[in-house]
């Protein structure tokens, strides 16, 4: 489904990126750049309130002719950004949450393991595994 | 094929019928024949004409060697060869050979060697392998000759030889490796490991690898089919550098199974290791390690972050960031593997599942604490023992390890001469603290290493010494200073151990001082009896083989010393396995002691003059003593004298 996956840190530099490989990659790195704007003035928008759940999602960040992009964040202010293609319509909010929930659980797990220093890039195998599930499952 | 060419060959034995494994593994062995000569003459050299260009012969070299790598007696070749009609055609032909083969595994498995006993349902012929490359893959799957075995080349292997359903042990292994006996009474369980499984297959076959006695595989004591997807060379000797190690580490440990089936599988004599080191982290076994302790703890096996972080992946399966037992045996068996040179696995085997080795070792946890009981008890026996057996293990190869144990041992001693150079007697007072650490750091260690890894030394030192003997009293006498009596104080419980650790396997600091307190003990006693005797005493205390050095450094140095005087005299206070503990390393390390005896001889120098400038003191001090006594009795004298005339 997802085209492209990407795990931004909280000083907006990616711990992880990954696209599918048919694609321009660079144009979703690019994407996903530009996104973190958004992303941010959803943050700030939102207030210093409570965070719950729903407010980790924040939902379409923009869309473009051809991509939807899709954002998340933590309460660590570590973002996902998550870019789906317009053309696939069937995707439906519930599953974009869902999607979103798996990432952020394999991502605790690979801050579980203690090799892993905070702000290193992703190499968990584990991690890699469910980002392929993630975009292998409707291409 | 068979057939039609039994049908060519016309007054051939009846055909035979090959199952799909058999006719490939015959057809691969009958092309290798044939081609390792050109498809020369038979066996029995007959007219060239005899043989039908057309037809491919196996030549006579290879298909003698061929048979006679089936370890079977000659007349039974013989028999075969006879049988399969090449005798009487004169060549082998494919018929031939195909026959050929059959018998080999009927006579293999035990049947006679009859026409009809190629009708029955045999498995593979097994041949032994010898050095030839040709013969590499001869119909066992089992050859891997000098090949590395890789997983894809394995699992091809195993799809050629379907018919194998009993997974056994891998025999014929080439004699370039160590070829492993296989115990005619495998357990069955591990014949049944599932195909599917990667790895795990493939070691299975490699199961109960004796390290000591390396003797040729008999394929005549299996019965059973060859499993497929032969292991290769590599693992099986990596496997045999493992088992070699973990066999030395584990002589204390008396059981039955002291051999890793496979890679993956955790034998209980590395079962109760990681136990144990799990128990040096965190002492109930029912809790777990914390992600920081247990990455302190990894590191230290000095393996890349990277594969650290991935063995951690693999193992905590609950993904909490701390591991429980199983999952830290899982961690630690995947460790030890990797410094063994296996590539890790893609996915947690099942053998290292927690469950699995949560139900397969259910007793380790009440083991632990027999254990516990049985090593705070004896710590002094095992101290020798452990300190053999880390002697014997730094030698074999545990990947690095020994390496960094060098290394440390060599800085040790280095560190030591350089105390000792100094002689500072005012460093005494604050070496009572650091001989009490380190000997209560040092003397478990002993008593639970099992390995002379850097990883097991390093970690050990964190764990908790048993409780050391109870102190003997003060016994100090008019020492002259209080010094001498606080540094000699920490000594008196290591005496009670008796035993000297051998130098050159000493690994970190803690054991020199502890043999330093043995040997302070031992002076002790003399110190007891020195201020009581006169100067004279001096030059009979030199002659004895421990000094009495005034200040720590020079103590430390008499480790060496003392060692060596102890080897060459019987020494009087160290019990009995002393002396067999300090006899034992020395054939095993003797580049090191060539240089300790240099400075064994320059601490006896300068334990000599220390012992000198001690002895001179003491006579002053003695006259010093006389001198105020005869003050004193001079002042009574004069007291008494004026005393009559005061009182009135």
């Amino acid at each position: 489904m997802a085209v492209c996956v990407a795990v931004i840190a909280k000083e907006n530099y990616p711990l992880y990126i990954r696209s599918a490989p048919t694609e321009n990659e660079l144009k979703f790195h690019y994407m996903v750049h530009t996104s973190l704007d958004v992303v941010d003035e959803k943050i700030s928008a939102m207030g210093k309130a409570l965070v719950d759940q729903r407010e980790l999602y924040l939902g379409l960040l923009y869309p473009t002719e051809d991509y939807k992009v899709y954002g998340y964040v933590t309460n660590s202010k570590v973002k996902f950004v998550m870019v789906v293609d317009s053309s696939n319509t069937a995707l439906r909010d519930n599953e974009i949450r869902s999607m979103f929930r798996k990432l952020h659980n394999s991502y605790t797990d690979v801050m579980c393991n203690p090799f892993y220093n905070p702000g290193d890039r992703i190499q968990s195998r584990a991690f890699d595994n469910m980002v392929t599930s993630m975009m292998i499952q409707v291409c | 094929m068979e057939a039609a060419a039994g049908g060519g060959c016309g007054s051939g034995p009846p055909p035979l019928l090959l199952s799909e494994g058999e006719q490939q593994c015959y057809s691969e062995l009958f092309a290798r024949c044939a081609g390792a000569a050109g498809g020369g003459p038979g066996p029995v050299p007959p007219d060239a004409t005899r043989v039908a260009p057309g037809t491919a012969t196996a030549a006579a070299g290879p298909v003698a060697d061929l048979f006679r790598a089936s370890q079977l007696p000659a007349e039974t070749l013989h028999q075969i060869t006879e049988l399969c009609g090449a005798k009487r055609v004169g060549y082998f032909g494919p018929t031939q050979f195909y026959i050929a083969l059959k018998l080999i595994a009927a006579a293999q498995s035990g049947l006679p060697v009859r026409i009809e006993s190629i009708k029955c349902e045999l498995p593979l012929p097994r041949f032994m392998m010898s050095k030839n490359d040709g013969e590499i893959r001869f119909g066992n799957p089992a050859e891997l000759h000098g090949t590395k075995a890789q997983i894809p080349y394995l699992t091809t292997e195993k799809n050629s030889f379907k018919r194998t359903d009993d997974e056994d042990k891998q025999e014929t292994q080439s004699p370039t490796m160590s070829p492993l006996a296989s115990p005619p009474s495998s357990p069955p369980h591990y014949q049944r490991v599932p195909l599917s499984h990667g790895y795990s297959k493939l070691r299975s076959s490699t199961e109960q690898m004796h390290p000591a006695p390396y003797e040729a595989r008999q394929p005549l004591v299996q019965p059973e089919g060859p499993s497929s997807g032969g292991s290769g060379s590599k693992p099986l000797r990596h496997q045999a550098s493992l088992i070699r190690s973990f066999s030395v580490e584990r002589e204390l440990q008396d059981s039955s199974s002291s051999y890793p089936d496979e890679p993956w599988r955790i034998t209980a004599e590395q079962r109760e290791y990681y136990v144990n080191q799990f128990r040096s982290l965190q002492p109930d076994p029912s809790s777990f390690i914390s992600g920081s302790v247990a990455k302190n703890f990894f590191t230290k096996s000095k393996l890349s972050i990277p594969e650290l972080s991935y063995i951690w992946e693999l193992s905590d399966a609950d993904c909490d960031g701390a591991l429980t037992l199983p999952e830290f045996c899982a961690a630690f068996h995947l460790i030890v593997a990797r410094k063994n040179g296996y590539p890790l696995p893609e996915g947690l085997p099942p053998t290292l599942q927690p469950d699995y080795l949560q139900a397969a070792f259910p007793k380790p946890k009440r083991e632990c604490a027999l254990y516990d009981s049985y090593s705070e008890s004896l710590p002094a026996n095992q101290q020798p023992r452990d300190l053999n057996r880390m002697e014997k293990a730094s030698v074999k190869d545990m990947a690095d390890f020994p390496v960094p144990t060098q290394d440390v041992t060599g800085d040790d001693k280095q560190a030591l001469k350089s105390t000792t150079n100094e002689a500072l007697p005012k460093d005494v007072s604050e070496e009572p603290a650091t001989p009490k650490d380190s000997n209560s750091l040092k003397a478990r260690p002993r008593s639970r290493s099992y390995s002379s890894t850097s990883i097991e030394e390093a970690m050990k030192r964190g764990e908790d010494p048993p409780t050391p003997p109870p102190r003997p009293q003060k016994t100090h006498s008019r020492a002259s200073s209080l010094d001498l009596n606080k540094v000699f104080q920490p000594s008196m419980p290591a005496t009670k151990s008796g035993l000297l650790p051998p130098p050159p396997a000493l690994p970190p600091r803690p054991c020199p001082s502890q043999s330093e307190q043995v040997s302070e003990a031992e002076l002790l006693p003399q110190l007891n009896r020195a201020p009581s005797q006169t100067a004279e005493s001096s030059p009979a205390k030199k002659d004895t083989p421990y000094s009495q050095p005034p200040s720590k450094p020079i103590r430390r140095k008499l480790r060496p010393e003392n060692q060596t005087t102890e080897n060459q005299e019987p020494p009087t206070t160290v019990s009995g396995p002393a002396p067999v503990a300090t006899v034992k390393p020395h054939p095993t390390v003797q580049k090191q002691s060539s240089k300790q005896k240099k400075a064994i001889q320059t601490a006896i120098r300068k334990n000599k003059e220390a012992n000198a400038v001690l002895a001179r003191l003491n006579s002053e001090l003695q006259q010093q003593l006389k001198e105020v006594h005869q003050e004193r009795i001079a002042l009574e004298n004069q007291l008494e004298q004026l005393r009559p005339v005061t009182v009135l």
